[in-house]
């Protein structure tokens, strides 16, 4: 990775961290720490869905078990929640690399793919809705004990910070993946998988790894929701929701990108937020403004706001080298 | 350095590929040709380890990799490229190259140094930033050509990669196979310009009907009954000596 590959990153993670110091309500913090937590678990799906192409429909599988496997662990055994959250993104890689397993071995692809992912996620939801091991129905409650060693803290800023740090680190991983053989293998995979084979690209093992490390990020960034708000059920780990929005974020920013998850999950959430202040009397007004920011990116933005942004940049460069031709022309 | 031994291949009650052998040396060009449908595309896809034959086995340099995945044969320096081809549309010329030079450089500065002296080697040199999918057909044959040339094979299967090529385009890239085969690459081609096999091959094989049913110098093959009968239908050959006859 050269230096132009980094400045943008170091960039945003500066900026972002210097927000706290201006923004201090605590409603916009905590839209803040949600909307980077969602951003983090979408860099998670990015790394399979975007750079991978298999398009998983449940990643809630691995937010949920993230989230579950910390809060498990600290109310039932006592672990101490940092080693709960380094024990979820293992858990999170494990169950990955499991339902990677099962369906890239059997050559699943596509929206087969897709379909078995939602069921997976769809399973675990009922099962630990079920079981007593998870709390049922009645959801698990991390016991608030605010202090740094139990990964609780009093100032929000201070949570702000750590998601941002995540963010920064998987931004940095995605970019390692980008300028990397594993990247570059796992692109030709999505491009074209015969192709890469003859290539002597090992297909499968490029999948497996990808998905264990999809399935990694975001079951941190379930373990850091668990963390945030102290609550979790089955509905809110493994529902179809959260599996919805790690996969809207990074196809609204840019698919495959680096910063496409970050950037979408901003817009949705910022545009929600906004929707929700002007219009708060309509229930759902947020989920419509969602809705239609994605038929907006898939019907104009195939790249997402990223590519978008792209296409623009190139167009406004032919437009400058057109202009400098024709100067040249008219000084002849 | 390569025996493919009585290998057969059924798709259902369809016999694609019915008992064909052969064995080819290091170095050099050979051919591989037959009418359309003669299977053989289904071999080349055994060998390269894509179709898994029904019956008999594949050896490569005296290993037998009958059962052994397509990405462990091009480790092993079994190189191919595909009649239709298979760019990775979305990446630029350089980087689907530098797919195949990963295979044997692990670090990207090296897998792109690599593959920009292979694009150089194929004449796609200021191609190299294009996307990949903005290519012309001559183009996209060049691509396939150089990505598999990237893996530094040792042989290499070359399907119809003259096909849907004007004749100057032919002219042009025929040096260019004729260049990998000096530097010591053994070349095994699917092809239907017979100027080109005539040109390139020093030994040619002829697949009908799945059956391999004649092999030898191109002229002789060209010039055997059976041959000529596989590709201008029965008692073709008996006409054509006929009529070659009346006019003599």
């Amino acid at each position: 990775m050269t230096a132009r590959d980094l400045i943008p990153i170091a960039v945003l993670a500066v900026l972002a961290a210097l927000l706290p110091l201006v923004v201090t309500s605590s409603p916009v913090m905590n839209f803040l720490v949600f909307t980077l937590i969602v951003a983090l678990g979408a860099q998670g799906w990015n790394i399979l869905g975007g750079f991978g192409g298999q398009f998983s429909f449940g990643h809630a599988a691995f937010f949920g078990t993230g989230a579950y496997v910390t809060a498990i662990l600290q109310l039932r055994y006592g672990v101490n929640a940092w080693a709960g959250l380094l024990l979820a993104t293992a858990a999170g890689a494990a169950v990955a690399w499991a339902i990677g397993f099962l369906s890239f071995r059997s050559g699943l692809r596509g929206s087969y793919f897709a379909l078995v992912t939602l069921a997976f996620a769809e399973v675990f939801r009922i099962l630990a809705n079920a079981a007593s091991f998870t709390g049922g129905a009645a959801g698990l409650l991390i016991k608030l004990d605010v202090h740094p060693a139990n990964l609780q803290f009093a100032d929000r800023a201070v949570f702000y910070w750590l998601v941002l740090a995540f963010v920064t680190g998987v931004l940095l991983l995605t970019r390692w993946i980008q300028r990397s053989r594993f990247g570059a293998q796992l692109v030709a995979v999505r491009e074209n998988e015969d192709a890469a084979k003859a290539l002597g690209v090992d297909s499968l093992k490029v999948k497996l790894r990808a998905i264990a490390l999809s399935g990694a990020v975001t079951a941190m960034s379930g373990c850091l929701y668990a963390q945030y708000f102290l609550y979790i059920d089955a509905h809110i780990a493994y529902g179809s929701w959260i599996s919805v929005e790690l996969l809207l974020a990074p196809i609204i920013g840019g698919v495959g990108t680096v910063f496409g998850p970050v950037v979408g999950a901003l817009t949705l959430h910022g545009l929600g937020e906004l929707a929700k202040q002007f219009a708060g009397r309509i229930p759902g007004i947020d989920l419509i403004v969602f809705g239609s920011v994605l038929v907006l990116a898939v019907a104009f933005a195939r790249g997402g706001i990223l590519g978008l942004l792209e296409r623009l940049r190139d167009r406004g460069r032919g437009m400058v080298a057109r202009g400098a031709k024709e100067v040249s022309h008219a000084g002849r | 350095m390569l025996a493919v031994e009585s290998v057969s291949k059924r798709f259902g009650g369809l016999m694609a590929v019915d008992n064909a052998s052969l064995a080819l040396e290091p170095g050099g060009i050979v051919g591989l040709i037959g009418p359309n449908g003669a299977g053989k595309t289904t071999l080349f896809s055994m060998i390269s380890g894509f179709v898994a034959p029904s019956d008999g086995r594949i050896l490569f340099e005296g290993t037998d990799i009958t059962g052994e995945e397509p990405h462990r044969r091009a480790e092993r320096g079994i190189g191919r490229t595909f009649q239709i081809v298979q760019p990775f549309a979305g990446l630029t010329v350089c980087e689907n190259i530098a797919v195949g030079a990963y295979l044997r450089h692990a670090k990207r500065a090296d897998a792109i140094g690599k593959a920009r002296e292979v694009a150089r080697r194929v004449g796609l040199a200021a191609e190299l930033d294009r996307p990949a999918g903005g290519l012309t057909v001559a183009g996209r044959k060049r691509l396939e050509l150089a990505r598999a040339l990237a893996t530094e094979p040792k042989l290499l299967l070359l399907d119809e990669v003259l096909a849907g090529l004007n004749p100057s385009e032919i002219r042009d890239i025929i040096p260019v196979i004729r260049g990998i085969r000096d530097e010591g690459v053994t070349i095994l081609m699917i092809e239907h310009v017979m100027q080109a096999v005539m040109n390139l091959c020093e030994r040619v094989y002829v697949l009908a009907q799945g059956r391999m049913i004649a092999e030898g110098k191109p002229a002789a093959v060209c010039a055997d009954p059976r041959v000529i009968e596989a590709y201008l239908g029965h008692g073709a050959a008996a006409r054509l000596a006929a009529e070659g006859a009346a006019h003599g």
